[in-house]
């Protein structure tokens, strides 16, 4: 990598080859469906038929006596849990819920809610032992809306779940009643000329990472245990896994395998404890993994939601009011993004006046986890939909609209301290300077949209060794599992600091017991967090090598300075020659022993991540489909490490935020059971649904990083679907309110459209 | 997943004599695009499977301007594809055949497949039932001739036997200006089952651009496909300007009867059934001007 990059970096902003690059195109790379073990057999999990039932009873003899079934276990084997908010490592979470949602204890809550498993010695044999277990239920009214779980009266899924706001008497499916406030709502609309206010519906998604979750448990007669799966945080697994296990989290060890993807819905357990529970019974390493339709069913997705957004602007385009209203599914326990989305709705925008209301709401669907950016998009969809209904009648550019009203250092946020430096106003004005959209967009039922996002990113814990070998070559430990180019991103600041060739950097993913605490790799903080701790275990590794050096040279440390991997002496002139870290290398056993680097970091500080999009559509008012023509996305990377991997990153996340505007969706009968637990009828966008994405990477680097780096894993997918909806209006003329816009939903609303027109046509004759 | 018993027989006689012998237990595997993913659900749970990819007379393809097209029940749809009088005579059958999933999954699928597993949305059905094309059928008791339209009694039903197999498709040679054409509708560009399929074949007089002959065939919207009779007749002896198209399109949604699912409304589909007949119909007429067959 001779090329050298901005800003007198030398490796960072680079495009080297990522170092796991070649194991995963040869195949050789290791992911959790490919380990095996010797004696090793198989597990699968039986699920409820049913969205909400009683469990009356469980027999599992006829399964057992299947030739070649090992073990069952039910939720009578787990440890009751209190039923409140309790640490399990480093997070607060409910462990009686998170243990019912391992495996239902007294109810089954969803479509593949898990009731039992077994452990035989082959796949297809758990499979039939599926068959032979005999459980009876006692069916209950399925609740699948948020609509239905608020009304008075409601069935109720969790009979101990209370609400502060109705007190401790309430059976409630409400978990949690949230309020954000600035201002005078009332008195911000009586200063607006133009108010709009929408009704939002958004479908419930699926993250779609094409690998579905695996686990092997092996325990051990010592009381110890390790698992091996595919999840974005070993240490979250961990602790997790013990607490819902009743082991001591020191016992178990977990050593995370390649990934592929997770978007999020790998950073809480499901398979992990069973192949540990099954392993103990056993005392055979179990495997577990999932179809497809289990994962569907029952890992995953993300809330739908029902979204109120009332915003109001002066006639000059200043937005003066926003008062919104949000209520997301929660899944069948408590837990849903629906505070994040209240907090990201109008944060792009300084506005003086703000009321949001937010609810937190239980429905016999799987229980939610994180998905990029969680519940940021569907927020986006209301606010930067009824944004672009005020820019056109304000007659305003939506981007100017944007630019008018755009957040900067000092606006306030809706929760915490005015911002710092922010990149939004940037991502907008790059988008304005695309060659996207300075071209013209022309033809028939052709349409642009445009739309913002904001996410808050988060920071938390990491840490790094860096070992510099007797060669010179280094190696880099880290215990972020690497989703994203995470290796090569690490490698490159290790050797931007080191001034070392990238090839001669190794960087390597370590189980944990093999390194400190890390936190999951997710929140967009991997490259910020883990990146600011490899930068300051390889500053620790410079500090150790003018030691040395100076040992040598018989000088002081401060004597000694090293740029560009060399160390020379501070005082040029005189015999002493500079020296390379390889040469040093060579002669550690001479000076003090090995050098490692290390460095942990509880990351505060964050830079928030805004991104901005633009999208061109031809709909055909004839079905109803659309065609993506073109898409483009700027986003603020604050210091983009490895562009290629940015790029991925803006692009990955625009294209599942376009899949969820187009035709993702949780379809469920009326009977409450899941019917499209596939991806042929899961419609994730396929490569010929989208166009290249065409991206703008801009830097506004994060103050207080020693990089400036800022989170890109997530921001991407806020703003895809408001701008389709958008792009989808300037092309038909029709507003969208509900997600997904596919091609049934879109063709009544231009229906209605044209017989509104005929209608008024025959009127007015 | 249960333990199967597997035969692959070499002859259609040896097919027959397992078959019969295994009667409902035995189910005959084409290119299993559907079967074992019915297998490994657990939907069906045969105990014998009948590979019948190695017999030659329901692998071939044969085709002559005198007697018409035999379509070997096991071809695989690439092979439809890839042979050139398939694609100058029945383009319409040829782009169903096309359609199906991928190109990894055309080498598999067939369609004998597509029709015996009685799914309403199979691809090439209505493409079938617009060739007017009959289904030669061999069992225990013998053999017999099903015209495709009618095949189909209700989702995942046809109308044969245990023991019996779908040997091939007879469909008549192609008159002078006569073509066909399949169009479906799925949300994506591709990986889709359709939520609706329409397939048109028409032969004309290009003297004054009326229609001598027309089939429309449905798929989708219905418990089976559908044969749009009425639609189908009220083009004959017309010219074919839009206001027939529009008639017939008219026609073809008033024997829809389509349901709400994951795939689509009632609604969509018969809207989009009307569409999609005025599209193929359109389709089939430009290719029929320009055919020149005998
Ligand atoms: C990824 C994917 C995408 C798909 N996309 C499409 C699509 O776009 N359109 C579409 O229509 N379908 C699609 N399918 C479904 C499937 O590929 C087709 O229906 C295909 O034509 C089935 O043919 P096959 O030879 O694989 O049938 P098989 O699976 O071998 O057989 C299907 C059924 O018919 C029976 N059978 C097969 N041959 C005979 C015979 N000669 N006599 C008696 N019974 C027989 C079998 O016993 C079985 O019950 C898709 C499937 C997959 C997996």
């Amino acid at each position: 990598m001779a090329a050298s990059s901005s800003n007198g970096f030398r490796v960072i902003g680079t495009r080297p080859i990522r170092h796991d690059g070649v194991d995963k195109v040869t195949g050789r790379a290791k992911y959790g469906a490919d380990y095996a073990f010797p004696g090793m057999l198989h597990g699968k999990v039986l699920r409820s038929p049913h969205p909400h039932a009683n469990i009356k009873s469980i027999k599992i003899d006829k399964a057992l006596a299947l030739p070649g079934v090992k073990a069952i276990v039910t939720s009578a084997d787990l440890p009751a849990l209190p039923d409140k908010m309790e640490a399990a490592g480093e997070q607060a979470i409910n462990l009686n819920h998170l243990s019912m949602n391992i495996l239902a204890r007294g109810k089954a809550l969803y479509d593949g809610h898990p009731i039992a498993a077994v452990a035989a010695t082959s796949p297809h044999i758990a499979d039939e032992a599926l068959r032979l277990i005999e459980v009876e239920y006692e069916l209950l009214p399925p609740v699948m809306t948020v609509e239905d779980a608020m009304k008075p009266g409601a069935t109720i899924l969790l009979p101990s779940l209370r609400n502060k706001e109705d007190g401790p008497d309430k059976e409630t499916n409400v978990a949690a009643h949230l309020q954000f406030k600035r201002g005078d709502v009332a008195e911000g609309f009586k200063q607006a000329d133009y108010v709009i206010e929408r009704e939002f519906k958004t479908a419930m998604v699926h993250q779609g990472y094409i690998e579905p979750h695996n686990a092997v448990g092996i325990y051990n007669a010592d009381g110890h245990a390790t698992i091996y799966c595919s999840t974005q945080g070993s240490f979250v697994v961990r602790a997790l896994s013990a607490a819902v296990l009743g082991i001591a989290e020191g016992k178990i060890k977990v050593v995370p395998a390649e990934i592929g993807g997770g978007f999020g819905g790998k950073t809480t357990i499901y398979l992990e404890p069973l192949s540990v529970l099954l392993s103990q019974k056993t005392g055979h390493p179990v495997k577990l993994t999932m179809t497809r339709a289990e994962v569907l069913r029952a890992t995953g997705p993300t809330s739908g939601s029902t979204i109120r957004c009332k915003m109001g602007a002066t006639k000059d385009g200043k937005l003066v009011a926003a008062q919104c209203w949000l209520a997301y599914e929660a899944g069948a326990f408590p837990g849903s993004p629906v505070g994040a989305g209240a907090m990201t709705i109008v944060a792009p925008y300084n506005i003086p006046n703000i009321l949001v209301d937010a609810y937190d709401v239980v429905v016999n669907r799987p229980k939610t986890a994180a998905y990029r950016a969680p519940g940021a998009s569907n927020a986006a969809m209301a606010s930067e939909t009824v944004l672009d209904e005020l820019a056109e009648k304000c007659g305003i550019d939506p981007l100017e609209m944007r630019l008018m009203n755009g957040s900067e250092e000092g606006t306030p946020q809706t929760v915490g301290p005015p911002f710092k430096r922010i990149g939004f106003k940037e991502t907008v004005e790059a988008i304005k300077n695309s060659p996207h959209y300075k071209s013209k967009l022309t033809g028939a039922n052709r349409g642009r949209g445009v739309a913002s996002g904001f996410w808050f990113n988060v920071g938390l814990q990491s840490s790094a060794t860096v070992n510099i070998h007797t060669d010179g070559t280094v190696s880099v430990v880290i215990g972020s599992v690497d989703i994203g180019g995470t290796r090569a991103a690490q490698a490159m600041i290790a050797a931007e600091v080191l001034g070392v060739d990238i090839n001669d950097v190794r960087p390597t993913i370590a189980d944990t017991d093999s390194i400190g605490h890390t936190d999951v790799t997710g929140g967009s903080r991997t490259c910020f967090a883990t990146g600011w701790a490899v930068y300051e275990a390889a500053q620790d590794c410079v500090r150790q090598l003018k030691e040395r050096a100076a040992k040598l040279w018989e000088k002081k440390p401060d004597e000694v300075v090293f740029e560009n991997g060399m160390l020379s002496p501070a005082q040029p002139g005189g015999e002493l020659k500079p020296m390379s870290i390889k040469q040093i290398a060579s002669r550690l056993a001479r000076t003090g022993g090995p050098i490692v680097g290390r460095a942990t970091v509880n990351a505060r500080g964050v830079g928030p991540a805004f991104a901005t999009v633009c999208v061109d559509v031809e709909v055909d008012p004839d079905t109803g489909k659309t065609q993506i023509l073109r898409a483009t996305i700027a986003q603020d990377a604050g210091k983009a490490i490895h562009p290629s991997y940015v790029e991925g990153q803006m692009q990955g996340g625009m294209a599942q935020g376009l899949g969820w505007g187009l035709n993702e969706e949780y379809f469920y009968d009326d009977r409450g059971i899941l019917r499209n637990t596939g991806l042929l009828d899961y419609r994730m966008p396929t490569c010929l649904d989208l166009p290249a994405i065409e991206t703008a990477i801009v830097e506004v680097p994060t103050p207080g990083h020693p990089l400036g780096i800022r989170g890109v894993g997530e921001v991407s997918i806020v703003p895809p679907p408001a701008a389709l909806a958008n792009a989808i209006y300037h092309a038909v003329g029709v507003r969208m309110t509900e997600l997904p816009m596919s091609p049934p939903r879109l063709l009544k609303a231009i229906l209605k459209k044209r017989a509104a027109g005929e209608a008024q046509a025959a009127a007015a004759d | 997943m249960h333990a199967i018993n597997y035969e692959a027989p070499k002859s259609l006689d040896e097919a027959v004599k397992l078959l019969a012998a295994h009667g409902e237990k035995a189910r005959p595997l084409s290119g299993g695009t559907d079967l074992l993913i019915q297998l490994r659900a657990g939907t069906r749970r045969p105990e014998f499977v009948v590979d019948i990819k190695q017999i030659p007379e329901l692998t071939r393809i044969s085709f002559s301007l005198q007697h018409g097209l035999r379509l070997g029940a096991a071809a695989p749809c690439i092979s439809i594809h890839e042979n050139s009088d398939m694609r100058k005579y029945y383009p319409g059958l040829t782009e169903a055949a096309h359609l199906i999933g991928s190109l990894q999954i055309q080498s598999r699928a067939t369609v004998g497949g597509n029709l015996c597993n009685g799914s309403p949305a199979a691809d090439t059905t209505p493409a079938l039932i617009a060739l007017g094309a009959q289904a030669r059928v061999i069992g225990p008791k013998g053999e017999r001739t099903v015209p495709v339209d009618g095949f189909c009694l209700a989702p995942g039903r046809t109308v044969l036997q245990p023991g019996e197999l779908l040997v091939e498709f007879h469909i008549p040679a192609p008159e002078r200006h006569s073509s066909d054409a399949y169009l479906r509708f799925i949300p994506r560009n591709e990986m889709d089952i359709a939520v609706v399929g329409v397939g048109a074949a028409l032969s004309l007089d290009v003297s004054d651009d009326r229609v001598v002959e027309a089939r429309i065939g449905l798929g989708a919207v219905g418990p089976t496909p559908i044969f749009a009779a009425e639609a189908s007749k009220s083009l004959i002896g017309k010219t074919l300007d839009a206001a027939a198209i529009e008639n017939a399109a008219r026609l073809a949604i008033a024997v829809a009867t389509p349901i709400d699912d994951m795939r689509g409304t009632a609604e969509f589909r018969r809207h989009v059934v009307g569409v999609l007949t005025r599209r193929t119909l359109a389709k089939a007429a430009e290719r029929a001007r320009e055919a020149n067959q005998r």
